[in-house]
C-alpha cells in the first residue's frame, strides 16, 4: 500500500525485524512495535502512549528526520534509564511518509 | 481476618464499579491495592487527563472518573486495604480464599476478582550496580515517614512531582537536602518549581543539576554517594540517605505465581461465559486479563466486571433464583440503609 512505509525495528533481544508501518492510521512507533507484538504485552507503551513511563523508549539508528522533541517527551527522557544522546520515546514518533528506512533499536525494560 | 463477599484485587475503575454491581446483588465487596489512595493508574498516572471513551461521557477527566466511582458504589460500603500488595492465596477446604498482603493482612472470601491493571506499582530503581545492598539501608524508594529523616542528610534524585514535593517538605524537617536532576528543567507543577528555586536561593535546598548520582559508597549503610555533574569530574557527597524518586511502574508482580495461567503478561480468561481464571472462583477483569479480541479499555472493564457478578452470585448463592433488575424499576437499596429511586409517576384526576 502506498501509504506504508518501511522501517527495520531491531527487539530486546537484538533481531532486527524489517515491517510495513501504516502512515494513514495516527499511528505511532511504539504503536507499530505493539502490533507486530516486537515486545511483550505489558512491557512496552505502558502508559499508553502519554511521554510519561519511557517503557517505549529507542534509539535512531538511521539519519532520518525526525519531528523535535517537545517538553514532556524531553522531560521523560531525562528521568528514564539507559538514555543515550539517540534516545527518543516511541509514543511521540508520528508514522509519516519521509520517514522511510527509518531504523531503531528498542531499549531496554526498565 | 477481614471477611467479605467478593475480595477485589485492585482499586482502579474496573474494581471500583465491580462494587456496585456486587451491591446490586447483595454482595459485599473488599479491595487491596498496593497504591495508597483508590483509581489505580486513573489517579497515580493521569489523574489530570482527559479520556474521551466512556460512554455518555464525552470528556472526563481521569482523576474525576475515580471520584464518580467512588460516589456511585459508595451506598455498598466497600472496604479498603491501601498501600498493600496482595502476596499469596490460599485456597481453604470450604472453597474460599485466604489472601495475605506483603503486609500480613488477611482477607477471606468465597471469591476473588483479580483487577489488577498492569499489576501493582513499583518503583522505578535507577542502574546503580550496588543498589540493592543500600535497601533500607539509607536508600529508599518511597518515604512513608518524613519524620525518619528528621535531622539527617538526605540526597533525592529526580525531576518529577515528587522529588520536588518531597525536597520542599523534608527541607523543614532533614538536616540538609540536596536535590540532584539529570537536568535543570523540572517537570512539577509550576508552584513547587517556585518553592524549590526559593528554597535554593535562601540555601536551604542544595541543587544540583545537571547531575546524576554515580555511586553509593558505605560499609553497612549509605555514608555518602558520587554525584556526577555533566562534562565535569565526579565528587563525593555525604549523606545519610538517598532517595530516588524515578516514578513507578506496573508489575504483574506475585499474582503471577498464584498458578493462573498466563499469556503476554496478563491472565487468561474465559470470555465466552463470565471472565473466570483456570482457578475456580477466581476471576480476572479490565486489563489484567486477556482473551481472543481482548481489547484494554475502561469500558470494557465495567461490562466484564457486570458478568462476574453474576457468576459470583451462583458461586456464593448456589441453586438460589435471581433475575435480572433494572435499577430505573427496582432503585438502589444501599447496605448503609439509604435507597434511590425513581420518582413515583403523579396520579391526579383532570376535571
Amino acid at each position: 500500500m502506498e501509504q506504508d512505509i518501511n522501517i527495520t525495528i531491531t527487539d530486546r533481544d537484538g533481531v532486527k525485524h524489517q515491517v510495513l508501518a501504516p502512515t494513514d492510521m495516527a499511528m505511532n512507533l511504539m504503536e507499530v512495535v505493539r502490533s507486530y507484538e516486537l515486545a511483550p504485552e505489558g512491557t512496552i507503551g505502558v502508559c499508553g502512549g502519554m511521554a510519561m513511563c519511557a517503557s517505549c523508549q529507542c534509539y535512531v539508528l538511521s539519519e532520518t528526520t525526525l519531528p523535535d522533541m517537545q517538553d514532556d517527551e524531553e522531560a521523560m527522557l531525562s528521568e528514564a534509564f539507559n538514555v543515550k544522546d539517540n534516545s527518543r520515546l516511541g509514543c511521540q514518533i508520528q508514522m509519516t511518509l519521509e520517514m522511510e528506512g527509518l531504523e531503531v533499536e528498542l531499549a531496554p525494560e526498565s | 481476618m477481614i471477611t467479605t463477599d467478593i475480595l477485589i484485587i485492585g482499586a482502579g475503575p474496573t474494581g471500583l464499579f465491580t462494587v456496585f454491581e456486587a451491591g446490586l446483588l447483595k454482595l459485599k465487596c473488599h479491595l487491596i491495592d498496593a497504591l495508597p489512595q483508590p483509581g489505580g493508574q486513573c489517579s497515580e498516572i493521569y489523574p489530570k487527563k482527559p479520556i474521551y471513551d466512556i460512554p455518555a461521557y464525552p470528556e472526563i477527566l481521569a482523576g474525576d472518573l475515580t471520584h464518580k466511582l467512588l460516589e456511585q458504589c459508595k451506598q455498598f460500603e466497600p472496604g479498603f486495604t491501601l498501600g498493600e500488595r496482595a502476596e499469596t492465596i490460599e485456597k481453604q477446604d470450604d472453597g474460599s480464599f485466604i489472601v495475605t498482603t506483603n503486609k500480613g493482612t488477611k482477607h477471606q472470601a468465597p471469591v476473588v476478582a483479580i483487577a489488577g491493571g498492569l499489576g501493582s506499582f513499583e518503583p522505578r530503581k535507577p542502574i546503580l550496580e550496588n543498589i540493592t545492598n543500600f535497601e533500607d539501608k539509607g536508600v529508599e524508594y518511597i518515604i512513608k515517614d518524613p519524620e525518619f529523616y528528621r535531622d539527617k542528610k538526605v540526597v533525592i534524585a529526580g525531576g518529577g512531582d515528587s522529588a520536588l514535593d518531597w525536597s520542599i517538605f523534608l527541607a523543614d524537617v532533614a538536616a540538609s537536602v540536596t536535590l540532584v536532576h539529570r537536568r535543570s528543567e523540572f517537570r512539577g507543577h509550576l508552584d513547587s518549581v517556585e518553592k524549590v528555586q526559593e528554597l535554593k536561593n535562601v540555601g536551604k535546598i542544595n541543587l544540583i543539576t545537571p547531575a546524576e548520582i554515580t555511586a553509593i559508597n558505605g560499609v553497612e549503610n549509605v555514608e555518602s554517594v558520587e554525584v556526577t555533574k555533566k562534562d565535569e569530574a565526579p565528587f563525593i557527597l555525604e549523606t545519610d540517605h538517598f532517595i530516588p524518586l524515578f516514578g513507578l511502574s506496573p508489575k504483574l508482580g506475585p499474582i503471577g505465581d498464584w498458578g493462573l495461567e498466563i499469556e503476554k503478561n496478563a491472565i487468561k480468561v474465559d470470555n465466552a461465559l463470565d471472565y473466570q481464571t483456570n482457578i475456580p472462583g477466581i476471576f480476572a477483569i479490565g486489563d489484567v486479563n486477556t482473551y481472543p479480541g481482548k481489547l484494554k479499555l475502561i469500558l470494557c472493564g465495567f461490562h466484564e466486571a457486570t458478568l462476574m457478578c453474576q457468576a459470583a452470585y451462583k458461586i456464593i448463592n448456589p441453586g438460589k433464583r435471581y433475575v435480572l433488575k433494572y435499577t430505573t424499576v427496582s432503585g438502589v437499596d444501599g447496605f448503609d440503609g439509604t435507597r434511590k429511586e425513581a420518582p413515583k409517576a403523579v396520579v391526579k384526576a383532570i376535571d
